[in-house]
């Protein structure tokens, strides 16, 4: 037990001596990671922030059922029910007809003139219930569950309706935010897969560089544990390291264009959100860098070190 | 003991055969010089020994160990029964000269108490005092043999393999590492020499092996050979 506590500090030490004594190596090691875990981050933010304006667009979208006026408001609370059980339903709000005609009024209160009509008719509105879907792809199924026929003799013809019947509108929103979901993920994991080659690639060149190092510690009867542990701490170090810089460089280009005030959004990509989602994920994004410049560094040191250990066959 | 029987070996990339069915046996505790012209095949000889290359055919057994049963995890082990002089020293070259010593001992689980009391004594011996924290590219070149040597001798091992050990000394410090190697064998190790040094050979009146073109061509202990 000692002597492999002693092994061990023997592996950690040697690990930090190399790399202090390796700067050169280090430093190009260390510059290539830290690009590269740079733009898994950028990926990742990116993506976040696809995401959050995908639901901010499906936040604004609702069903709306009309409901006839000799629809009873037990009726209604049973059509109520059903719809909260469906997953595909975020919320649903009922409101009888004196609580869609002050929305109405509340909606309008600009159009003097509607409001007086509305009033002298004695009130035209339906009680409403209004659905926001957890997910645009979900619309479909709601509208099946409210068109079947005992459903659609509750509510009034037209009913049920996307808002205002911007169906096209909707539709193309719904298509545009798939496609959107889709190339984000594809985009984070060609990412880290091409970041993870370039990484392993930079470090096998540095182990490729030592490599007679290698080969004597093996003649003279060294373990392969002893032999690649060093390699293994040295290019943790680089991951940690890296995964730190990455981050800064991150925080620090934030800070920039929170300071140009014009540069809140990009296009598609909204900064000021990235940057909250940052700061807000601050520790998770740090901790996820680390983890991934720490495995991907241990992992490539131990395959690159690998083909150097190997004793001659005949 | 040692004891190859009839070992071939051929390079993959190189024509002809650097040993030709070479069989030698060396007793515990002996003192063999083997010489050889240059390319005659010493050096493959010791390569085969540490097991750094396989024969082509041929039998070798070191002590208990059959080298056709040996496994592949078990090679450090054998390795470090082995004290080996190397003919281009293998030091390494992230590491200090205390360092490149200290490691020979810390792959064997060596205390650090006493890694720090043996090291500056082995130094000591090869005449390296206040060396100790060069690098080996700022060493000369008879200061690196003598690294090599420091680092062979400082874990005692059974057997030390010596190539060359004297090749870039001068007649003083070439007769001083002779005098460490002597010593190390009064205390039990086997050693095996090789030198192109007429003047070693003659006065250390010992078992010599001569090679020639891969081929054991005499073998017989020079005038006054003592064992
Ligand atoms: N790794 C190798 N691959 C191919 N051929 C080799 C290899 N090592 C040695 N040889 C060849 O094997 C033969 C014996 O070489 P070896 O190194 O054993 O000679 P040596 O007796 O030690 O010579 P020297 O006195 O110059 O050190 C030589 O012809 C050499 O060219
Ligand atoms: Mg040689």
């Amino acid at each position: 037990m000692e002597r492999r506590l002693i092994t061990l500090w023997r592996i950690i030490h040697t690990g930090i001596v190399n790399f202090m004594r390796n700067v050169t190596l280090a430093v190009a090691a260390i510059a290539v990671m830290v690009v590269t875990l740079t733009i898994i981050l950028f990926s990742l933010i990116t993506n976040a922030t696809f995401e959050n304006t995908i639901a901010q667009i499906t936040n604004k979208i609702s069903i709306s059922a009309y409901l006839e006026d000799t629809t009873t408001e037990a009726q209604a609370k049973v059509l109520v029910a059903q719809l909260k059980k469906q997953p595909s339903v975020h919320r649903v709000q009922y409101l009888n007809k004196d609580a869609a005609l002050k929305a109405y009024i509340a909606q309008n209160k600009n159009n003097q003139n509607l409001i007086t009509a509305a009033a002298t008719v004695g009130n035209p509105i339906p009680a409403t219930i209004q659905i926001y879907p957890s997910d645009l792809n979900e619309i479909q199924h709601i509208k099946d569950i409210l068109t079947t026929p005992e459903n659609t003799k509750l509510q009034t013809p037209g009913s049920p309706s996307y808002n205002g019947d911007r169906k096209q509108a909707i539709d193309n929103i719904t298509h545009a935010t798939n496609v959107l979901r889709k190339i984000g993920v594809v985009t984070v994991i060609v990412f880290a897969i091409i970041c993870a080659l370039i990484i392993f690639n930079t470090i096998q060149m540095a182990i490729f560089n030592r490599r007679d190092e290698i080969t004597i510690m093996r003649l003279l009867g060294a373990g392969t544990g002893y032999i690649r542990g060093p390699f293994v701490v040295e290019s943790a170090i680089y991951g940690l390291l890296s995964a730190v810089f990455s981050i800064l460089i991150i925080n620090s280009a934030f800070l920039a264009s929170s300071n140009a005030l014009q540069a809140s959004s990009l296009g598609l990509l909204d900064i000021n959100y990235a940057s909250q989602y940052f700061d807000a994920h601050f520790f998770q994004l740090l901790t996820l860098q680390i983890a991934i410049g720490i495995i991907i560094g241990t992992a490539s040191s131990v395959i690159a070190t690998h083909r150097y250990l190997k004793f001659k066959t005949k | 003991m040692i004891l190859l029987d009839r070992v071939t070996k051929k390079y993959v990339r190189s024509e002809g055969t650097a040993l030709d069915r070479i069989s030698l046996h060396v007793e515990p505790k002996e003192f063999v010089i083997v010489i050889g012209q240059s390319g005659a095949g010493k050096t493959t000889l010791l390569r085969l020994l540490t097991r750094e290359e396989r024969p082509t055919s041929g039998k070798i057994i070191i002590g208990s160990i059959d080298y056709d049963k040996l496994k592949d995890k078990d090679i450090p082990l054998l390795r470090r029964k082995i004290g080996v002089v190397f003919q281009d020293f293998k030091l390494l070259p992230n590491k200090t000269v205390y360092e490149n010593v200290a490691f020979a001992l810390e792959i064997v689980g060596v205390s650090n108490r006493e890694i720090r009391h043996t090291v500056p004594k082995v130094l000591n011996i090869v005449n390296l005092k206040g060396k100790e924290d060069r690098m080996p590219r700022q060493l000369s070149g008879g200061e690196r043999q003598r690294v090599a040597i420091a680092r062979a001798i400082v874990r005692q091992p059974r057997i030390l393999i010596a190539d060359e050990p004297t090749g870039n000394l001068d007649p003083k410090h070439a007769w001083d590492v002779i005098k460490v190697l002597e010593k190390i064998n009064r205390y039990g190790t086997t050693v095996l020499l090789t030198t192109h040094n007429r003047d070693i050979v003659d006065k250390l009146k010992r078992r010599v092996v001569v090679i020639q073109g891969g081929k054991v061509t005499s073998d017989r202990a020079s005038a006054g050979y003592k064992h």
